[in-house]
C-alpha cells in the first residue's frame, strides 16, 4: 500500500510530468488561458492516463515488444474517443473551447512516457496509481499556470471577474504569457526542490 | 609552482583602455539628450514625467532585484538608466504614467535580470519592455498626440497614415527631419537624433557598420518597392519617419545584443532593415524597428558563430 501511495505522489511532487520531467508542453502552453479550460484539460488527461495505464498493463505480456508503440497508440486513441464523445454530449461549451486539443491527447507524450516507462514494466495496480498520480500532477500543474496567466492576463479566476479596477496584462493571455509563466514557475519549482535537496543532504 | 610574489599572473588581454563601461554608458546617455529636450519642447511636460518615470522605475527595479540575489548593486553603470530612458523614448507622449512604470519593470526584470544581469542578456531590454506593452495595452501604445499642441489632441503617426492609404501631403521633409509630427517622444526629432549619434560615431563609441547598413537597406527597399510599381517609393520619408533613426543609432548598436566583428554587424544591419522594410510595406503593423531589432538580437550568436575573425597567424 506504502508503495502505491508513493507511486501516486511522485507524479504530484518529484516527477510532477509539467515542471519536473517537462512532458506534455503543448497543450500546457495552449489552453492555459483560463482556469476551467485547464482544470478540463487536466481531468480529460487524467481519464486517458489511468484508463490506458490500467489496459496497457494489463497487456504488457500480450503485446509484442516490436510492435509496441502502435499497439500503445491504440488503446489510447480509444480511451481519447470515448472522452472525446463524454465531452461532446456533457460539456460541449468545454469541449468547443479545447477544440482541436482534445482529439490530440492522443500524441500527448505524458501518456505516451507513462506507458512506456512505466505501465509496460509494472503490474496493474501500480500503473493505476501512476497514472493517477501523473494525472492531478498534470491538472494542478496546469491550474497553477492557467491561474496565474487568467488573473493577470484577463483580471479574473477561474471565470469570475474580481472586482479591482486595473487594466488587465493582455500578453499574458496571448503565447508569450504561457511561456514565461511556464518558464518562471519551472524556475520556481527548481528553487524549492535545490532547497529541499539542500536540507537533505544537511545532518 | 615556484613564484616570486611580485610576478603577476594574468590572463589576456594586458592591454586596457581608459574607457569603462560606465564611462560608454553615460556617454550614451548624454548623446540621447537633445532628442530628449526636443520630445519635451514639442509634446510638453506629459512627456517629461514619462521620462522620469521609466528612468526611476528601471533603477528601482535593477536595484531591487539585485538585492534580493545578493548581488552587488550596480545602479551607477548607468545600463539601467538607458534602459529606462530609451523604452520612455519610444512611448507616445500622452499616457498614463503606470505604463511606463510596468514596461521598466519588465524591460529590466524579464529582458536583463533574469538572464544574469548586463552582458548576458539576448534582447534589447528596453525593447522588451516596449513590445510588452505594445502587445499589452495597444490602445495606450497607438493613440499619438499632435506636437506644439499642449492640449493633447490626437494624430496619427506618418507611418500610421501611410498604412491606412490617408497621407496627406503636406508633411514636408523640414517638418518630419525637425520632430514636427506625431511619434514617440524620442524618435521625432531627427535632427537631435542625428547630432547625438555624431558624437557616438566620433567619440568612437559606435561604428558605422549598423546603422549606417540598416538605414541604407530601408532606404533602397522602401525606394524600389514603391506604392507605384517598381522604383520610385518615398525613400526619404521612410528614413525620416517612425523609429528609424533612434532604432538604427542607438538600439540596434547595442554592444550586448549586437555582432562582434563588422562583418557580422553589416549582415545584423541588413537584416534588420529587411524586416524593417517588409514590415513596413507588406505587414499589418505601420511601424517595424522594434520587431526587427529584437528578431536581429535573436539571430546573433548565429551571426557571431559564422564571422568569427581568423586567429592572427593560423
Amino acid at each position: 500500500m506504502k508503495r502505491l501511495i508513493k507511486e501516486c505522489v511522485k507524479g504530484i511532487t518529484k516527477e510532477n510530468p509539467t515542471f519536473g520531467l517537462i512532458l506534455g508542453l503543448c497543450p500546457t502552453l495552449a489552453v492555459s488561458t483560463s482556469v476551467i479550460n485547464a482544470v478540463g484539460m487536466g481531468l480529460a488527461a487524467t481519464f486517458v492516463l489511468i484508463c490506458s495505464n490500467t489496459i496497457i498493463s494489463a497487456l504488457r505480456h500480450v503485446i509484442p515488444d516490436r510492435i509496441r508503440l502502435p499497439a500503445y497508440i491504440v488503446v489510447v486513441a480509444t480511451f481519447v474517443t470515448i472522452c472525446e464523445m463524454l465531452m461532446k454530449a456533457y460539456a460541449p461549451a468545454l469541449n468547443a473551447a479545447l477544440g482541436i486539443f482534445v482529439p490530440l491527447i492522443v500524441v500527448n507524450c505524458i501518456i505516451l512516457a507513462r506507458a512506456e516507462a512505466f505501465a509496460s514494466k509494472n503490474p496493474v495496480l501500480p500503473s493505476f496509481f501512476d497514472g493517477l498520480g501523473m494525472g492531478i500532477g498534470f491538472t494542478l500543474a496546469l491550474a497553477l499556470i492557467a491561474l496565474v496567466r487568467e488573473l493577470l492576463g484577463a483580471g479574473s479566476v477561474a471565470g469570475f471577474t474580481l472586482a479591482v479596477h486595473a487594466e488587465p496584462i493582455t500578453m499574458m493571455i496571448l503565447s508569450p504569457g504561457a511561456l514565461l509563466t511556464l518558464g518562471i514557475l519551472i524556475a520556481l519549482s527548481n528553487m524549492i526542490k535545490s532547497a529541499f535537496a539542500a536540507r537533505k543532504t544537511k545532518p | 609552482m615556484p613564484m616570486k610574489n611580485n610576478i603577476l599572473l594574468l590572463s589576456s588581454p594586458h592591454l586596457h583602455t581608459v574607457e569603462s563601461v560606465r564611462k560608454i554608458m553615460w556617454a550614451v546617455g548624454l548623446s540621447l539628450l537633445p532628442a530628449g529636450i526636443a520630445g519635451v519642447y514639442l509634446f510638453g511636460m506629459s512627456a517629461f514625467w514619462i521620462l522620469t518615470a521609466g528612468i526611476i522605475s528601471a533603477l528601482v527595479t535593477e536595484a531591487a532585484i539585485q538585492g534580493l540575489t545578493r548581488k552587488k548593486i550596480s545602479l551607477c553603470d548607468g545600463s539601467a538608466f538607458l534602459t529606462g530612458l530609451l523604452l520612455a523614448y519610444n512611448l507616445p507622449p500622452d499616457i498614463p504614467l503606470w505604463l511606463p512604470v510596468l514596461g521598466s519593470f519588465f524591460a529590466i526584470a524579464i529582458g536583463k535580470q533574469i538572464f544574469g544581469g548586463l552582458g548576458q542578456n539576448i534582447f534589447n531590454p528596453a525593447l522588451i519592455g516596449r513590445v510588452f506593452l505594445m502587445a499589452s495595452w495597444p490602445k495606450y501604445m497607438t493613440t499619438f498626440t499632435k506636437p506644439l499642441a499642449y492640449d493633447a489632441i490626437t494624430q496619427a503617426t506618418p507611418l500610421a497614415l501611410l498604412k491606412e492609404h490617408k497621407l496627406i501631403e503636406h508633411i514636408s521633409y523640414l517638418d518630419l527631419f525637425l520632430g514636427k509630427r506625431g511619434g514617440c517622444i524620442g524618435e521625432v526629432c531627427i535632427a537631435a537624433l542625428l547630432a547625438g549619434a555624431l558624437f557616438l560615431l566620433v567619440k568612437g563609441y559606435i561604428s558605422w557598420h549598423i546603422p549606417f547598413s540598416y538605414i541604407l537597406t530601408v532606404g533602397l527597399l522602401t525606394y524600389v518597392f514603391g506604392p507605384n510599381g517598381i522604383a520610385g517609393g518615398d525613400w526619404l520619408f521612410h528614413i525620416l519617419s517612425g523609429g528609424l533613426i533612434l532604432g538604427a543609432f542607438f538600439m540596434a548598436t547595442d554592444y550586448v545584443t549586437s555582432p562582434l566583428t563588422h562583418k557580422g554587424q553589416l549582415i545584423f544591419g541588413i537584416g534588420c532593415g529587411l524586416i524593417t522594410a517588409v514590415i513596413r510595406l507588406w505587414g499589418g503593423y505601420p511601424e517595424g524597428v522594434s520587431y526587427a531589432i529584437l528578431i536581429m538580437n535573436a539571430a546573433t550568436p548565429i551571426i557571431d558563430r559564422y564571422t568569427k575573425n581568423r586567429i592572427y597567424g593560423t
